[in-house]
């Protein structure tokens, strides 16, 4: 059997607190990834995707400690390397990763060449200054930006523009996986799709081979992935390929989440936009049943009493008691 | 009309002088009835905000007159100006900077009675937040010894509603309100605001570069690019069918569901 691009398993990571309280941000995940294909993941602020993201890419410094669980890239567990191993083998070069505020991740002193030269110097020490433009110049050239960019400072440039530098920058040495953390939501509905324009083209032509989104933009997501992971209090609540939980959600989470999509579609505006009422669980403290079970329209007693494993049907998976039947999928 | 709460006429603004001059808001023309809530929608840099500061009297217009029930207003001196600011209120994208951070969220919704016309007296004041809490589904007696930074986004996007509902301004300015919180919290801010219109009858000017967030709060839709109002008219006759080539293209910008996003 081919081995997975990506596999997870069972991966607990945590905070430390300054009191020496622990808060589980990502409790018992698990997911794979296939060549080409685009895992989306979704949620509310706070269900631990970004720490996801951080853990994924094995970024663990303090307060973000690894508890258990294992990441392999190829069948490769990276969390037993060692710091300094899996920065120099594995970021950047199997795995890279745009984080949430990246147009603020450049250094304002810098010229952008300047990034691509240090990250260059680490990786290929024995390229010369001029290789690694020529080389910086063509990709950008690649992903329709213009060469004018590398010559400029971040403050230059408009937030759009540094957005797709940034992208163009993390994805320089070609990672397997990119994981991007909300690489749209600071950006305006014009150049979101510019974005999102050429994060398809990386995949298209083979920059990256697969990717990881995040967001909780659910509209965009049902463009961009092939399968949607939903997430809760640190929880995988459901996955499946993206037409099944945008359109068939299992998870009463997952509906309440479906139903609060605003799409500017003719009829929208008689359809009643939902929002889920009490805020999610203190992960501080251990919760003994369903996480959701406090907001929960069809939570009964069972509920709260046992934890809730993760059910199949077909190829889906959610966490829930409820028995769920889907009628209509082919 | 009598009830045409705000009225614009020929407003401009522009920004700096000689050859670094930029027109930011371009004689822009508009009206406000009693009631209804309107839309701006633009991209970044469209002037939507740069109009909105002007509504709000906190940017002086280059040119033009803005009317306030009627009358031209005034805004020469400090009385002049609270009395306004009685009116008319505003509420913007990060709710952290709008707050005084050094305050309790009590304090904070106690300074809004500062602005009411009546006198309460101090029970009254602590019913009336607790009301105003109720409206927006957050806990008085949880919060109100909590500073800014222990809340969330969204609860503090509330904390702002919950002053808005305490103050009763005639004509609310949300300024992009809902571009820092997530999906599921932004459906509560946008249903508080059609909920402010609908039992307190204040008129609501919401800004916003989502479509889709437009056309679902707002009666009345003004496409704004490059300082000129390109598009008005009622959100279902925007949406349905757009004249304006800018219009179109924020539309297809925006993803949907029923539709393929082209992004080849």
């Amino acid at each position: 059997m081919k081995e997975k691009l990506l596999s997870v398993k069972d991966l607990r990571t945590y905070y430390k607190t300054r009191f020496g309280d622990k808060i589980v941000a990502v409790d018992g995940v698990s997911l794979d990834l296939e060549e080409g294909k685009v895992l989306g993941i979704a949620g509310e602020s706070g269900c631990g995707k970004s720490t996801l993201a951080l853990s994924l890419i094995g970024l663990f410094s303090m307060p973000l400690c690894h508890d258990s669980g294992s990441i392999s890239i190829y069948g490769k567990d990276i969390t037993k390397l060692d710091k300094e191993t899996r920065r120099v083998e594995v970021l950047g070069k199997k795995i890279a990763y745009i984080p949430q505020a990246a147009m603020n991740a450049l250094n304002p002193t810098c010229k952008i060449k300047n990034f691509i030269f240090d990250i260059m110097r680490e990786h290929h020490p024995h390229m010369t200054k001029e290789e690694v433009y020529a080389l910086s110049k063509e990709r950008f050239n690649d992903l329709n930006l213009e060469a004018r960019v590398l010559e400029s400072y971040p403050n230059e440039l408009s937030g759009g523009m540094k957005q797709r530098t940034v992208i163009a920058i993390s994805t320089i040495m070609n990672p397997d996986i990119l994981v991007a953390d909300e690489p749209t939501s600071a950006l305006d509905v014009s150049t979101q799709k510019v974005v999102m324009k050429m994060l398809k083209s990386l995949m298209e032509k083979g920059i990256v081979k697969s990717m990881i989104f995040i967001t909780h933009e659910l509209p965009l997501l049902y463009h961009i992935a092939d399968e949607i992971m939903v997430m809760y209090a640190g929880e995988c609540v459901e996955r499946g390929t993206s037409d099944e939980v945008v359109f068939e959600p299992l998870h009463p989470y997952a509906v309440e989440l479906m139903t609060s999509i605003v799409v500017p579609e003719i009829g929208q505006k008689h359809h009643k936009l939902s929002s889920i009422p009490g805020a999610p669980p203190n992960l501080k403290y251990k919760i003994q049943g369903c996480r959701f079970a406090d907001r929960c329209k069809y939570v009964n007693s069972q509920c709260r009493m046992m934890s809730i494993p993760l059910k199949s049907l077909g190829h889906r998976t959610y966490r829930c008691l409820l028995d769920r039947e889907v009628e209509d999928v082919g | 009309m009598s009830d045409k709460i705000l009225r614009g006429l020929g407003i401009n603004k522009i920004y700096g002088h000689g050859k670094r001059a930029c027109h930011a808001v371009n004689n822009v023309d508009f009206d406000l009835h009693k009631g209804e809530i309107i839309s701006i929608v633009g991209e970044s840099g469209s002037g939507k905000t740069t109009l909105a500061k002007m509504i709000m009297g906190l940017l002086p217009q280059t040119s033009g007159t803005i009317e306030f029930e009627g009358k031209e207003r005034s805004l020469k001196s400090f009385k002049d100006r609270k009395n306004y600011w009685k009116q008319i209120q505003a509420i913007f994208q990060d709710p952290f900077s709008s707050f005084n951070e050094f305050y309790k969220v009590e304090t904070l919704l106690k300074n809004c009675f500062k602005l009411r016309e009546d006198k309460i007296s101090k029970d009254d004041m602590v019913e009336k937040m607790r009301e105003a809490c109720i409206f927006v589904n957050l806990d008085f007696d949880e919060l109100r010894n909590k500073h800014p930074f222990e809340l969330s986004g969204g609860q503090m996007q509330r904390v702002m509603i919950a002053r808005i509902f305490l103050i009763h301004p005639k004509v609310l300015i949300a300024d992009e309100p809902t571009s820092m919180i997530d999906a599921c919290s932004r459906a509560t801010i946008l249903d508080m605001l059609m909920k402010l219109r609908d039992e307190n009858d204040m008129t609501i000017v919401f800004i916003t570069h989502d479509l889709g967030l437009a056309y679902y709060v707002s009666d009345r839709v003004f496409i704004m690019e490059r300082g000129q109002i390109v598009e008005r008219g009622s959100a279902e006759k925007v949406i349905a069918t757009p004249t304006h080539q800018y219009t179109k293209q924020l539309i297809s910008d925006v993803p949907k569901l029923h539709e393929v996003w082209d992004l080849g």
